[in-house]
């Protein structure tokens, strides 16, 4: 996306927001490297495999919510975060990708019989497992030769994917949980929001009477 | 796997006491001792003089840490954490326990007299949580069955319905816009269970009374199920004919059944129960372990059982 960013994305106050991308990926694995060191100093808890899991999955999900946040940011308040949201997006990847190996080699001890048990008979593993593949050709393609080999509308509907992953992420998280707890609800009602927004506005342009002009990003 | 007889070795040089007592508790313990020269009995109280019991398991002890620490009370949160952190609001003296329904002499006793009616026993015992995690814990107490002999159940009695204090300004989980279960907690059992000598009401957890995040100052151990059915801080005990509703069979009924029994066979429907993690046996690699049959008590107590489906009677 970057070599395509309109140039009107420098202006003022974007300007003022100028990390470095380098810097978000170095903060994002933060939790990661702290929660590994706690972890190997057995300082997460009674049950700190399950802590690791868990938490690697709500780190998955918040980097999820906060590549989804961009669009309505900018639209809505005039916020041009787009430069950080491959490294936002690829950040989602690795933690769920962590996920997945805690929950396969901490959890299950690569016991496959038991994966595969958990794979077909419940509904939480089957859509957590779909999601993580939902995000691998995303990840792959989250390159600019991957946008100019499939072009850029091709590469934008492969992308569209995140929405299904995002909706897959808070099922996942509700359907693990006992009961109602109000984290995984505060989650969903975040990335519904986030969803909603986007088909409320392309609803609404459906419907204008007469068709704005395609503008650029401002 | 191998069930060894419990009376193997003496519970009492398993886990020496400086062991599994932290420094936190050791400042706690001095700083009694200190009070306890200006404030009489009170603060001595809280040790409990206990018998040991044949029941006990040889098993390694979960650390006095890690029972407290990590545990379910979900009128204190529905996090692991959230127990210790919120419960010391919970008052738990005074209290009484009424003891009535289908009985010749309902009565209310005060948790003291259930104590100085009973010899207390260290019961040691498995904790097979239904997340798929396991305890091993001391706990301190009599069986259920004093207690039910004292009030005579009547002869149309057939089962026991326990329920839990309902004070939502002593309990934050109460407060929250979204309840998490129908309060209070209600829980049952079938009078054989209930009067089964494996069946006990515990006060105490590691030779103290019990921290109120495990259920102070009284609650139910069953321990060949799971630990949900052990209903914390009990405020009433009742003798029914029909059997009583459960707190969380009533959330969520194709998960959690009325008879709970620990079952590696009965998967829950979001997990198998073939396995279990040892709290405590070691850091980020612990490996899983085989889950027994009514949580290895099957011999003890099968036999309630017989002639019934436990996969229907879950």
């Amino acid at each position: 996306m970057d070599a395509r960013s309109p140039k009107p994305a420098a202006r003022a106050g974007a300007s003022a927001l100028r990390v470095p991308k380098l810097l978000l990926y170095v903060v994002g694995f933060v939790p990661a490297v702290w929660l590994f060191y706690q972890g190997i100093n057995d300082n997460l808890g009674a049950d700190p495999m399950r802590y690791l899991e868990q938490s690697l999955g709500l780190w998955a999900l918040r980097f999820l919510v906060a590549t989804l946040a961009i669009t309505p940011l900018r639209q809505i308040l005039g916020i041009n975060l787009l430069r950080y949201r491959r490294a936002l997006g690829l950040l989602c990847f690795y933690y769920a990708a962590l996920h997945w190996t805690t929950y396969l080699v901490l959890d299950q001890g690569l016991d496959f019989e038991a994966i595969w048990a958990d794979l077909v008979k419940r509904p939480y593993i089957t859509i957590g497992m779909a999601t993580f593949l939902i995000l691998v050709p995303l990840a792959v393609t989250s390159n600019n030769a991957s946008i100019r080999r499939l072009g850029g509308q091709a590469w934008a509907r492969l992308h569209r994917l995140v929405y299904v992953a995002a909706i897959g992420a808070v099922l996942h998280f509700l359907l693990v949980v006992k009961s109602w707890p109000p984290e995984p609800l505060v989650y969903t009602a975040i990335v519904l929001a986030l969803l909603g927004y986007r088909l409320g506005r392309s609803v609404l342009r459906k419907l204008a009477p007469k068709p704005e002009p395609r503008r650029r990003a401002a | 796997m191998q069930i060894r007889r419990p009376s193997d070795i003496p519970p009492s040089e398993i886990t020496p006491r400086s062991d599994y007592l932290n420094r936190r508790q050791l400042f706690a313990g001095a700083a009694g001792l200190a009070l306890a020269s200006g404030l009489s009995g009170q603060v001595q109280a809280a040790s409990l003089a206990t018998q040991k019991s044949p029941f006990s398991t040889d098993e390694k002890l979960t650390s006095l840490q890690d029972v407290t620490s990590y545990n379910n009370f979900y009128e204190f949160g529905v996090d692991k954490g959230a127990p210790v952190a919120h419960a010391h609001t919970l008052k738990t003296s005074p209290w009484t326990v009424k003891v009535d329904g289908l009985v010749a002499k309902p009565a209310e006793f005060s948790v003291d007299d259930l104590i100085k009616g009973s010899a207390l026993e260290e019961r040691i015992y498995r904790m097979r949580c239904v997340e798929g995690w396991s305890m091993v814990i001391p706990w301190d107490g009599f069986p259920l069955a004093d207690v039910l002999k004292r009030v005579e159940p009547l002869g149309n009695a057939k089962y026991v319905a326990f329920e839990t204090a309902y004070r939502p300004e002593e309990m934050p989980g109460l407060q929250s816009m979204f309840p998490v279960l129908d309060w209070p907690y209600v829980e049952g059992l079938r009078l054989d269970e209930a009067m089964h000598p494996l069946t006990i009401l515990a006060v105490g957890l590691y030779g103290e009374r019990l921290p109120n995040q495990n259920g102070a100052p009284i609650r139910l151990v069953v321990p060949w199920k799971y630990g949900f059915k052990g209903i914390k801080s009990i405020t009433r005990i009742r003798l029914v004919e029909k059997q009583p509703e459960t707190s969380w069979n009533k959330q969520a009924p194709d998960e959690y059944g009325f008879y709970a029994n620990v079952n590696p066979s009965v998967d829950h429907p979001r997990w198998s129960q073939k396995t279990e993690r040892r709290i405590g046996e070691g850091g980020l690699f612990v490996k899983r372990r085989q889950t027994l049959p009514f949580n290895g008590y099957a011999d003890q107590v099968a036999q309630l059982y017989s002639g019934m489906d436990l996969r229907k009677f879950y």
